[in-house]
């Protein structure tokens, strides 16, 4: 088989599929011409990733590594989310094919675009509260 | 199981496989010795010949069997540049959807010096008698056109690009792989000089294959040694392979006329099916076609993940994905097509057969959609192609 039973499991049952509803954070990766494109969208609470959705176009490890990707940051402090590497994504899988190792790239590029969104939303927001003017009493 | 990658093998016939022990049982003498065993296997292998031959309406001295259609490729281009280029002729003609048995020995044909023109094909999959004509040089010592794709399933006009040819004095060859079963070929009609079969195509057995060389066409062995095939092509030859394979071909072409009305008839209630999707594209379905192949690109979702789902659910079908093919392209002969490379990561090759029957076809319009639509409600790209942010391409 061209892939081990743990990315099967994920392709045919993926974990935290779908979209969601005003997300905190949503990361898009990839491209459509290369085949591949992973949008993950964050929900966090207290700088805790309380729900993780994901949407992927892509070949079978692409949805897999997504998957798995999701499972392993779901309910994790946002740091410890940074810290999720490619080669984790894909020891997690009991490894892949070497030409479907950047399905785990882009699984890694996803969650921190995720982050990145949340982080720039979070700015703006603090940016549009202070630049208020404050009203008098 | 539902198997629609005829295209890619088919399953070894009864009558190929009856053979095959026969031989192996009965014939197991090497051709090239003089003892009685020996001579009972030769007797066996020339009568091999004969039923090749004939089938393609050449003679029996024009047959020489290979490895496989790979093997019969290479051995014809190598051949056509080699004593070319000792007459000073170094360009090579084909097309840009050739099967990578052609392009990959090109490619290393180029490396050796020769210059190679690729010819495009229109949006159908066809190639042009013209543009190869005008292809042509002086120099030029080979034209290669398969017979029929094997992707798209459509079939090239040979017979006035072989014409074309002899009218130049350049030789032509041809990759039937795919055409064989399928198509009546004969090389005289055809003005065919080299001639490519694969065994595993027609229901024979798997590595073995067929290089026909018209009388006067000089080959170059790829493989050196003994003086087996008229020197053309050194070691024992795969007896049982060949003879099965004789067996099969003789089938195909005579089962031809009714199984190919047959296919067809189921290949088109696949395509009208499919064809109701939306944002769905018939590669080649406006050019005359195998009977049996179907390609067809969905757009917003990725071709290998299509085919696992398939196969979950018992349908073995093919994909000219990158992620398929092996490279970071998706099929080259898509993209000759002139198809976005993001169309082309969706597309599907169903491929019919002997075993295929209606039945068959009705459960793939059953679920071929099922996992379609599957696949587009969790893909991003489809997403934006529904909102508006992207445009359809298809």
């Amino acid at each position: 088989m061209l892939y081990s039973e743990k990315v099967m499991d994920h392709f045919r049952n993926p974990r935290n599929l779908g979209k969601m509803e005003h997300p905190d954070g949503v990361g898009e990766v990839g491209n459509a011409k290369c085949g591949d494109i992973m949008k993950i969208y964050l929900k966090i609470t207290d700088g805790v990733i309380e729900d993780v959705k994901f949407n992927t176009f892509g070949c079978g490890s692409a949805i897999a590594s997504s998957s798995m990707a999701t499972e392993m940051i779901k309910g994790k402090p946002i740091e410890e989310a940074l810290t999720l590497t490619n080669r984790a994504v894909a020891e997690a899988l009991d490894g892949l094919p070497p030409q479907k190792l950047h399905c785990s790239v882009l699984a890694e590029e996803a969650v921190k675009a995720a982050i990145d969104d949340y982080y720039q939303k979070q700015e703006s927001q603090e940016k549009e509260l202070a630049d208020k003017p404050i009203e008098k009493v | 199981m539902i198997y629609a990658d005829h295209a890619a093998t088919t399953k070894i016939s009864h009558a190929a496989k009856e053979e095959m022990m026969r031989v192996m049982e009965e014939s197991w003498g090497n051709p090239s010795s003089l003892h009685t065993p020996g001579q009972l296997a030769k007797e066996v292998l020339e009568e091999a010949r004969r039923k090749i031959a004939a089938c393609l309406n050449a003679a029996p001295s024009e047959i020489y069997f290979t490895s496989g259609g790979s093997e019969a490729d290479n051995q014809a281009l190598r051949s056509a540049a080699y004593w070319g280029a000792k007459k000073g002729k170094r360009h090579l003609v084909s097309t840009a959807i050739e099967h990578h048995a052609i392009l990959h020995t090109l490619d290393q044909l180029k490396e050796e010096g020769f210059e190679v023109t690729l010819v495009g094909v229109d949006q159908n999959g066809v190639v042009s008698v013209e543009d190869i004509c005008r292809a042509i040089r002086p120099d030029t010592a080979l034209v290669s056109v398969m017979y029929a794709n094997n992707e798209i399933g459509t079939i090239q006009p040979i017979a006035e690009i072989g014409r074309c040819c002899r009218e130049h004095g350049v030789l032509f060859h041809t990759d039937a792989v795919q055409a064989a079963a399928h198509l009546a070929i004969d090389v005289e009609r055809d003005a065919v000089d080299l001639l490519s079969l694969s065994g595993h195509k027609f229901y024979g057995p798997r590595g073995v294959g067929v290089l026909y060389a018209r009388r006067g066409v000089p080959l170059r062995p790829l493989i050196a040694g003994g003086a087996q095939e008229r020197s053309k092509r050194a070691g024992t030859e795969n007896l049982p392979a060949i003879a099965g394979m004789a067996v099969a071909l003789e089938d195909a072409a005579a089962k031809m006329p009714q199984e190919t009305k047959r296919l067809a008839a189921l290949r088109d209630k696949l395509e009208a099916g499919l064809s109701k999707l939306p944002h769905t594209r018939i590669n080649g379905g406006k050019a005359p076609r195998l009977s049996g192949t179907l390609n067809v690109c969905f757009e917003g979702i990725e071709g290998e993940s299509l085919l696992l789902l398939l196969d979950d659910r018992g349908i073995a079908a093919s994909s000219g994905s990158a992620c398929t093919s092996g490279s970071l392209d998706p099929s080259h002969v898509l993209l000759a097509l002139g198809l976005p490379h993001e169309v082309a990561h969706g597309s599907l090759r169903l491929s019919l057969g002997a075993e295929t029957t209606e039945e068959d076809v009705d459960i793939m319009l059953q679920e071929i959609p099922k996992v379609v639509s599957y696949l587009r409600s969790i893909s991003p790209v489809w997403e934006e192609l529904e909102s508006g942010a992207r445009p359809h391409l298809i």
